[in-house]
């Protein structure tokens, strides 16, 4: 069951995307989610469907991969849409089914906010689909390398994430596992009364958090064993290159943001 | 209750990128109370036939039969838990699966799931931790408090509870000190001789399979190799070793004695025992004194 989840995992291929430099990918989708607020009509939403499909194109996942994988978050978009559609009481009423009344307001609203949420699901699973955890925490360390002379702990937090993602399959892994082990002996995970489902939690959520307290633990001795002490005059053995296909894309969306700000109403 | 895998494939994450194929064409027939070994390298998916014998995992293709079960490829089912409670499964760590307070509600916890009641299943839990040969005393701890050793005896008490008609194991002495070891497969093999509890051992070790098994299944690259009984299995080592394969000990030991005499010995020794008989006819035979 947790075979089909995308989130956090890396599809090897050879695309444009994933030749990419991590950093130019990581400023791209920074810009993209504050570039994605500009949108407010139909056309400029159109134009960050266009650029988002565009993008998805570009690094080869099979389509039907990519959705089926987006099902899990697709209910939480599902819900945005229909909080929108039900607690925004602006405009003409264009349904009135007498205890609720549906406003066009709302019905817009819903729309575009669960677009705006899928668009930004679908940019960011883009990026670590095509990115190794290990490129995205290099270069966000090399992105966030200035701000080291503030003191900010750049290289720990890259550290951080990096083992946090790292982590994320073998988690799954282990849920798979144990969620076998507890249903050979007679939970049901996947039918029964929602009672006994939220039930059959426990069973699952203790073996997880004792394994991983244990893994923690484990994994400090080990990097204390082969004498880690942080950042200072480390060196790297990978080394990012930035090429001229990454100021493209760049441009790229700089002209789509340019875009924006033309069509936006 | 016997159960019988029919031409069973199993595709991990069928239409991904990720999709795998573990194991093809697979056929093999678990009489009731009989004891079956199946052994292979890592990854020739021996893991995955296992999972097919409680319906964790539903074949792709073929079928599972699993008593008056079957469970078909491209079917949904419904209502498992009769199945699993037949048939238990030990996990490779299955101290991993521990999560109650005290060592006796975790035991308790598998009969109770499948409508036990509480004093059945107390009454179950003092006997499944006498068997696994541990004192009732522990039966109030934590089973966090306890030592690896015993975490996994609580862990197997906790399947045998379950009373199944069938047991599986998954390497269950792995990571067992050579005394754990022996003692644990002694109990199953002990359980299997005295109530018929039907077993299937999946492991890498040609020593268990060899002493303890009726039948073995060789499995290679997720197809079956090899099946029969440990004689005819292990009578041709040649192409187990060809495979990268071992076989037993005594075997390899066998196989030098008769290279360094230049001669063959007239059967495939799988004991320590039938292998001296053997070497001391061959020996007084030759050197008579």
């Amino acid at each position: 069951m947790m075979e089909k989840m995308i989130i956090g995992r890396y599809v090897p291929a050879d695309s444009i995307l994933h030749r990419m430099d991590p950093r130019s990918k990581l400023i791209i989708v920074f810009l993209f989610v504050c570039v994605i607020f500009l949108a407010n009509n139909i056309w400029t939403y159109g134009i960050l469907v266009l650029y988002t499909f565009l993008m998805a194109s570009f690094s080869k996942i099979q389509a039907r991969f990519l959705i089926g994988g987006l099902k899990p978050v697709l209910w939480l978009v599902l819900f945005t849409f229909f909080l929108h559609l039900f607690l925004t009481k602006e405009g003409a009423i264009i349904l009135d089914l007498g205890w609720f009344k549906v406003y066009e307001e709302g019905l817009r609203q819903g729309i575009f906010i669960s677009l705006r949420f899928f668009l930004l699901i679908l940019i960011t699973s883009l990026l670590t689909l095509t990115t190794t955890p290990i490129e995205i925490t290099d270069g966000l360390e090399r992105l966030l390398g200035p701000l080291k002379k503030v003191k900010f702990p750049v290289h720990e937090l890259a550290l951080m994430m990096s083992i946090a993602l790292r982590f994320i399959p073998t988690l799954m892994q282990e849920t798979d596992k144990i969620i076998k082990a507890q249903t050979a002996r007679g939970v049901e995970y996947t039918s029964g009364p929602i009672k006994d489902r939220l039930k059959a939690v426990v069973p699952l959520l203790i073996p997880l958090f004792i394994s991983s307290f244990k893994r923690a633990e484990e994994l400090a001795v080990a990097m204390e064993a082969r004498g880690y002490k942080g950042g200072e005059g480390r060196t790297k053995y990978r080394q990012l290159s930035w090429a001229v296909a990454d100021t493209l894309m760049i441009v790229g969306l700089l002209f789509v943001t340019i875009l924006l700000l033309v069509f936006r109403g | 209750m016997d159960i019988s895998l029919k031409n069973v494939e199993y595709r991990y994450s069928a239409d991904t990128p990720f999709e795998r194929l573990a194991i093809k064409d697979v056929s093999i027939d678990i009489p009731s109370g009989s004891y079956l070994a199946i052994i292979g390298h890592t990854g020739s998916g021996k893991s995955t036939v296992l999972q097919h014998l409680n319906a964790l995992l539903k074949p792709t293709k073929g079928a599972v039969v699993i008593g008056s079960r079957e469970i078909k490829a491209g079917r949904k089912e419904k209502n498992l838990k009769g199945i699993r409670e037949k048939v238990g499964i030990v996990f490779q760590f299955p101290e991993h699966q521990l999560f109650e307070e005290t060592v006796e509600k975790d035991i308790c916890f598998g009969p109770m799931n499948f409508g036990v009641s509480e004093t059945e299943a107390k009454r179950r839990a003092r006997d499944a931790i006498k068997q696994v040969g541990l004192s009732e005393s522990i039966l109030e701890k934590s089973p966090f408090d306890l030592s690896g050793g015993q975490m996994r005896r609580v862990a197997i008490a906790g399947v045998l509870a379950m009373e199944p008609e069938c047991i599986v194991l998954d390497e269950p002495t792995a990571g067992l000190d050579p005394r754990g070891r022996k003692e644990i497969m002694d109990l199953f093999y002990t359980l299997h001789k005295e109530r018929g509890l039907a077993t299937v051992l999946v492991t890498h070790s040609m020593e268990d399979a060899a002493r303890y098994a009726d039948e073995i299944v060789i499995m290679h690259k997720g197809t079956v190799l090899k099946k029969g009984k440990p004689l005819e299995i292990f009578s041709n080592p040649e192409e187990l070793l060809a495979h990268g394969l071992d076989v037993p000990e005594v075997l390899r030991f066998q196989m030098k004695v008769e290279k360094a005499f230049n001669t063959k010995f007239s059967k495939t020794c799988l004991t320590e025992d039938e292998l001296t008989d053997v070497m001391a006819d061959f020996l007084t035979g030759r050197v008579p004194r």
